[in-house]
């Protein structure tokens, strides 16, 4: 394992990310003091070794993924009988089994980490990880365990788990490849199987064989294609049958030849054995369903995994809800099944509505991108309505439940989502668009070459017209594509990149304009408070320090986490309101405060003050933020932070391609301008909010662009699912990365780099299948009308003509 | 050749046995993870891990 490539001096040693300076934490491992880059590295590091598990460290491939340090999870609801309903099965043997989804999952050492770490708890009597699909089968014994313990065991070795909801879909799915896999393996014997029946007749062929021996190996061939063409290639008769019963020939697709070539060349050559007459084709329509049964396993394969990483929407529902037994009473912690119709709950600013509900007390701002796409927050007062699974922004809010579940609007967004799924990348709709003109041309040239040798050759008609369907059989057309993108995704996968939406290789390789986030996009979105300059002599820097703590306790903003190392506890905020790009505001003792931009601090100042005040920032290169309240300015915070290393490589290679950048941030400090002058980005905008984000896509889009975003907040999720295509950093909020096209699991920028360049190849490879295939049946089309093709021949060239575009394909995976 | 007599219906029997054992080993999911089975004999399950303490009633209902 490549540990060496993976050690840098200043990088955490478990998640890979740079060390912050000044930072001192180390965990001994296997001997050796490795440096930490977060208390929660540490701690994670710390479990991994007091379990005597060190070997993690020596077995993996990639980085863990850093810990969530503000996720603080109430573990023991999933005890409950109501919560465990949904995905805990109680056995006959008295034990419990329940299906995780696990995050965090980066290798397979992750696998074994968890397996062993799990299996060792006490009552645990069985642990399956899949790292494919990030789930975790686990059965334990109740009365000596319970799932919240397992669940926070999880936790403290660095993975978040999650109850498996979407048992159905993923069912569904499982039962597919499965069933491929069969076919597959059915076609795979049968082909090798008649191949080797077909050689002796072949021989036979040339050499002479009696009647009895070859009729013999013709029944032969007979009985074990049958179960090939009846069962393994049932799908494509199936496909072919819907296509035809839309009878419009625009919409024929790539099924319809195969179907009439892989059933005609069937019943051809049972009537060839029946009639001890004429030639056999079982080895061709053998090979032509195994070939063709490959192409859609892979396709199927790349479909599958879209689906996992895209989750279900209603997954971004939470599992629990805070419901108020009575107005004034404290908030209890309940499983989301428990709420009903007429519960009040409080939704706290940063967390998302587990219901559609009314409000009751309280005013807020309220994300509803998640549904509109529209970034602009709404303000929700008294009275108006709020929707499941959008995010509260601002401040607390005390909400009356009107739906629950399947009768919220979250729902029916679902359904959309899962329709969308099954659109087909565009690339592969190029092949079922020839395909129509395709079916006319070879019907049409069998007619003709039939008639031509009905009147000159009768007894030959039948077989030419037999050996053209077997020669023009559309197999290395239909392998073309699949096989070339799911080559490429793979190479894009091992580049860091998880493309979870299909038309994402085609887009990558036209795109005009790459859009970047500031703040955990080209940054590493850890601020650190590097000075703090104090106003006033009321109040030394560390109090200043204490006062920001105080009112950044509860949010989520990168600017928050600065300050929270520092003291916080010494003073305590109420009323705290958070405005979106602007800054936070609280009551601390009897004076209000604020801390932000410049411009939103200095509007509570006194108006004397107010037209006094120095605005101009001490320093350049950092982002300044300011303290203040009603008397006037406090302090200034400047924040630093440091620039990801792939962003150079990266835009150096835009330049390169004639790919112009942009940087679009929500920051309005100077620090925006110095990033964008340090990096040579001629477009930028400072305090852009999501609307104006959002506009600017539009209106390049408007003016012909295609645009890349690369984001990571969730006031980039919008943004995210307009452009054209989309990525999100892998430390993205969940909901950023359900809203993107592709997810950066390292987070390393250059990968965006390597896989345009994956990107364009593709389209090459695509185009240079797609021609090869039609050159290949343009040639053989003369031949096979000639008389001139043998049933070998057909094998031979078929199954050459598809390796070559398999061979090609695979180019893509260097 | 008369031995072909035989033996092609004994390839009929081991081609139903094929596809059996074949059919055997998808339903028991052995194809279900191809990336992790790759790379688990690579490890080295001879680190045996230490006993996890005994879960403590939790308190911390509200």
């Amino acid at each position: 394992m490549p540990d060496s490539a993976l050690e840098l001096a200043e990088d955490c040693y478990h998640c890979g990310l740079p060390i912050p300076q000044h930072l001192n934490l180390t965990v001994n491992i296997s001997g050796e003091a490795q440096a930490m880059c977060c208390p929660g590295c540490q701690a994670v590091a710390l479990s991994i070794v007091d379990g005597g598990l060190e070997n993690f460290y020596r077995f993996r491939s990639e980085h863990a993924q850093r810990p969530n340090e503000t996720s603080k999870h109430q573990w023991h609801v999933y005890d409950l009988e109501e919560v465990q309903a949904d995905f805990v099965a109680r056995l006959a043997s008295g034990e419990r089994e329940a299906q995780l989804l696990i995050q965090g999952i980066t290798c397979a050492a992750c696998v074994w980490l968890l397996e062993k770490q799990l299996a060792n708890m006490p009552g645990v009597t069985a642990v399956t990880v899949n790292a494919s699909t990030h789930r975790c089968l686990i059965r334990w014994s109740n009365d000596t365990q319970n799932l919240s313990h397992i669940m926070s065991e999880c936790q403290r070795i660095g993975y978040e788990p999650s109850p498996a909801t979407d048992e159905k879909a993923f069912q569904a799915r499982k039962k597919e490849n499965r069933q491929s896999l069969m076919r597959l393996g059915v076609a795979g014997i049968g082909m090798m199987q008649v191949g080797m029946v077909a050689i002796a007749l072949y021989a036979g062929g040339l050499q002479g064989i009696s009647e009895g021996m070859q009729n013999l190996l013709r029944y032969l061939s007979l009985v074990i294609a049958t179960p090939v063409v009846f069962y393994s290639a049932k799908p494509f008769f199936q496909a072919a049958r819907r296509s035809l019963a839309h009878a419009q020939l625009r919409h024929l697709n790539m099924d319809v030849p195969v179907s009439f070539a892989i059933l005609g060349a069937y019943f051809a050559s049972v009537y060839s054995t029946l009639t001890n007459s004429g030639e056999v084709y079982f080895d061709s329509v053998s090979m032509f369903t195994f070939f063709l049964l490959v192409g859609r396993y892979l396709e199927m394969r790349v479909r599958h995994s879209n689906s996992l990483a895209m989750g279900s929407l209603s997954q971004l529902l939470p599992f629990t809800a805070n419901r108020l037994a009575e107005p004034e009473s404290d908030p209890v912690a309940v499983p989301l099944k428990s709420l009903l119709v007429g519960d009040r709950v409080l939704v706290r600013a940063g967390e998302i509505f587990p219901s559609d509900g009314c409000v009751l007390r309280g005013s807020s701002s309220v994300e509803e991108a998640l549904l509109t796409g529209e970034a602009k927050p709404l303000r929700k007062k008294v009275d108006d309505l709020v929707i499941a699974g959008t995010l509260n922004t601002e401040s607390v809010l005390e909400v009356r439940v009107t739906a629950l579940g399947q009768n919220t609007t979250l729902s029916a967004i679902d359904k959309l989502v899962s329709r969308a799924e099954l659109e087909k990348p565009l690339q592969q709709t190029l092949a079922d668009k020839i395909a129509a003109y395709f079916v006319a041309a070879v019907l049409i040239l069998s007619l003709l070459v039939g008639s031509f040798w009905y009147f000159y050759e009768p007894e030959q008609a039948f077989w030419i017209v037999l050996s053209i369907l077997v020669v023009t059989c559309p197999c290395a057309l239909s392998l073309a594509t699949p096989v070339a993108l799911a080559a490429a995704t793979s190479a894009a996968r091992r580049q860091g990149l998880l493309i979870t939406r299909a038309h994402v290789l085609e887009s990558m390789a036209s795109i005009t304009r790459i859009v970047f986030d500031k703040t955990g996009t080209l940054t590493l979105g850890q601020l650190r408070v590097k000075h703090c300059i104090p106003t006033q002599k009321q109040f030394d820097e560390r109090q200043c320090m204490a006062l920001a703590a105080a009112l950044e306790k509860n949010a989520n903003h990168p600017i928050a986490s600065a300050f929270l190392a520092e003291t916080a506890g010494f003073f305590s905020a109420s009323d705290i309101r958070q405005y979106t790009a602007e800054g936070v505001e609280g009551q601390i003792g009897k004076q209000c405060y604020r801390l932000g931009s410049i411009e939103f601090v200095s509007n509570i100042f006194p108006r004397t003050i107010q037209s006094n005040f120095n605005t101009s920032v001490p320093e350049r290169n950092l982002q300044w933020i300011l303290l203040g309240s009603e008397d006037g300015p406090v302090a200034w915070f400047g924040l630093s932070d440091s620039v990801r290393s792939g962003i150079k490589p990266l835009l150096s290679y835009c330049a390169a391609e004639s790919i112009n950048s942009e940087l679009l941030s929500g920051d309005a400090s100077s620090a925006v301008a110095v990033l964008a002058e340090d990096l040579g980005i001629q477009d930028f905008q400072a305090g852009a909010k999501p609307a104006d984000k959002l506009a600017r896509i539009h209106g390049l889009q408007a003016l012909g662009e295609k645009v890349l975003m690369v984001g990571d907040g969730i006031n980039d999720a919008p943004v995210l699912a307009g452009a054209d295509v989309s990525i999100a950093m892998g430390a993205a909020t969940d909901l950023a990365q359900t809203r993107a096209d592709a997810v950066l699991l390292n987070n390393n920028l250059q990968a965006i780099a390597r896989v345009r360049g994956i990107a364009l190849k593709t389209r090459i490879i695509i185009r240079q299948n797609v021609t090869w295939a039609l050159c290949y049946n343009a040639l053989a089309l003369p031949l096979a009308a000639l008389g001139m093709v043998p049933p070998w021949a057909a094998a031979i060239g078929m199954s050459a003509s598809s390796l070559v575009v398999t061979l090609n394909a695979l180019r893509l995976n260097r | 050749m008369d031995s072909l007599y035989l033996l092609i219906p004994v390839v009929l029997v081991f081609l139903v046995l094929a596809i059996r054992f074949l059919s055997w080993a998808i339903k028991s999911g052995q194809y279900d993870d191809l990336d992790t089975e790759g790379q688990r004999i690579l490890f080295d399950d001879d680190a045996t891990p230490k006993p996890i303490p005994k879960p403590q009633v939790e308190n911390d209902k509200t």
